[in-house]
């Protein structure tokens, strides 16, 4: 299953490299990754790959919403299947 | 590969604009239920329900977290109670409600709808006893709610039951006097009423039904006013084309949680309702899509060309973008449960007349009005009767639910509370229609040729 992670807060040293570490220990793998900075808000999204995962979806999705709280940024992960839906026909 | 640029729109839309899926309501059939023991039928009808919808809430939340899209009412539609408890007499019909409620408490789900009867034509005993049995039914219940249909195009209107539907929406009125008349707000009266429609307080799981079935409202009145701001005094092309698109998509996340809930329940999907459904919350409103298209408030001239603008252009998006589209899927017009419209009737730009005549271009109807409390039942009667009609000649669905507030007056504002919201007292016309209600009978069907 694919998810797609966005984080969204105040920039700061390391978002990136915490939310990786995370997924890399939780056996998930990154697709495809692009983050920007507007007017200093950092922008990040992520679709990742679940299949792999021990964790059930629910689990993750608490962990990175809590390691979010952490950092003090927004962390949502949301089942891709909502975009396509949503943009693609 | 879904871009940045899409997933920011749809969280967008999901975080401040408002969208989620209004409801997913489960239809269960109780036509097996049926015993000529009205005990056996009560724990047959309980075990049902908590039996086929044990796990919808549960569900309905799970599949909200994933995709990240709030899915705010999980509810049941049931059979018209008055089929089943046919033969078990008035006292029978407020003990199933009863039951029902227990039921509905027990799953977890906030509204079970199918407290109904079908009159359209005439009514049995069965009928006659429900009917009866409504207004303690919904004053000894929380979370049931009934609906009657009185009329429809091919059988004309029952007007025996439109002047009964004035005296009983009076009885419940009294009945729950000390809580604003809150027994109303969970009964409507219907014209042409749909076997599919997820939404309450008119939702009933129609027998031409299967066993089960899921049927999803989707709204987002909040993001079709957020496409518009996007275009603002562009041209009604523009306009069409934004709000067509706007319900594409919407309708879009309907119908993958609709699909979803299928799956995991194992119960056949439905319909997707095309209905964008406001609530009291800031920027979920219809009347604010009005304003934005450029009316000072809802109820100005051009209100009713709007309504049928954004009424067709959401079905003319939606449809594409659903399987199977049923239910009432046109917006909704509430007063209470839209901040917007009560700004208008406040603002005295919105009158009772003008609603009636924006039924004409949407459903579902006179929805959600607070009145005087000491308005004639046959003035209500006579408010159902035009409404009615308005189904009947148009080939439309058309409901009235509306709430005489007891020891209120025109001025007043009545709290309902949740997303029933609150409303100011409308004033009505004052004249008597007392005679033309008396008569009785049925107006015969309407002819359905020679258009002109």
């Amino acid at each position: 299953m694919k998810g797609i992670i966005t984080v969204v807060g105040k920039d700061s040293v390391g978002i990136i490299a915490k939310v990786c570490t995370y997924l890399a220990e939780e056996k998930i793998n990154i697709l495809d990754i692009s983050q920007t900075i507007v007017s200093g808000f950092f922008n990040m999204m992520m679709i990742i790959d679940l299949s792999a995962s021990a964790h059930k979806f629910e689990k993750v999705e608490n962990d990175l919403i809590a390691l979010g709280k952490d950092i003090g940024v927004d962390i949502r992960l949301q089942r891709e299947d909502i975009f396509n839906s949503m943009h693609r026909i | 590969m879904i871009t940045h640029h899409e997933v920011l729109e749809t969280n967008e839309m999901i975080q401040h604009e408002n969208l989620d899926v209004r409801t997913i309501t489960m239809g269960i059939s109780l036509m097996d239920c049926m015993d000529s023991d009205t005990e056996k039928l009560k724990t047959k009808i309980y075990d049902k329900i908590t039996k086929s919808a044990k796990d919808l809430v549960k569900t309905g939340d799970d599949i909200g977290n994933e995709f990240g899209v709030p899915i705010v009412n999980k509810r049941i539609s049931v059979t018209p109670i008055s089929l089943v408890t046919s033969g078990h007499g008035q006292s029978a019909c407020v003990q199933v409600a009863q039951v029902l409620d227990k039921a509905a408490k027990e799953v977890g789900v906030n509204f079970v709808g199918g407290y109904s009867a079908l009159v359209q034509k005439g009514s049995t005993k069965g009928d006659i006893d429900l009917v009866r049995s409504i207004p303690e039914a919904l004053s000894t219940t929380e979370r049931v709610c009934s609906s009657v249909n009185v009329g429809t195009s091919r059988n004309g209107i029952n007007m025996n039951a439109v002047r009964k539907m004035g005296e009983i929406i009076k009885e419940m009125a009294y009945l729950t006097r000390e809580n604003n008349a809150m027994a109303c707000a969970k009964f409507v009266v219907f014209c042409n009423a749909v076997e599919d429609n997820p939404f309450m307080a008119g939702a009933f799981h129609g027998v031409g039904e299967r066993d089960r079935v899921i049927n999803v409202g989707v709204s987002g009145p909040g993001v079709v006013k957020a496409a518009l701001e996007s275009v603002r005094g562009a041209d009604f092309e523009t306009l069409c084309e934004t709000v067509k698109k706007t319900a594409f998509k919407i309708t879009r996340v309907g119908q993958l949680v609709a699909l979803e809930a299928s799956k995991r329940l194992g119960v056949p999907f439905g319909i997707i309702d095309l209905s964008l459904a406001p609530t009291p919350a800031i920027g979920d409103s219809i009347a604010e899509i009005f304003h934005e298209m450029g009316l000072e408030h809802a109820g100005a001239p051009g209100t009713t060309a709007a309504l049928a603008i954004l009424n067709d252009n959401v079905k003319k998006g939606g449809v594409m973008a659903s399987s199977y589209v049923g239910g009432l899927s046109g917006a909704f017009i509430p007063v209470s449960e839209d901040h917007g419209m009560i700004d208008a009737v406040n603002a005295g730009a919105l009158s009772l007349e003008k609603l009636e005549a924006m039924t004409c271009v949407c459903s579902v109807g006179l929805d959600m009005i607070a009145i005087p409390g000491d308005t004639p039942a046959s003035t209500i009667s006579g408010i159902i009767a035009d409404e009615m009609a308005i189904g009947m000649v148009n080939n439309k669905t058309t409901a009235v639910r509306i709430i005489p507030v007891l020891g209120a007056n025109v001025g007043d504002t009545v709290e309902f509370g949740g997303l029933l919201g609150y409303a100011p007292i409308m004033p009505v016309n004052k004249f008597s229609c007392e005679a033309f209600i008396k008569r009785g009978g049925r107006i015969p069907a309407p002819i359905h040729s020679f258009k002109n």
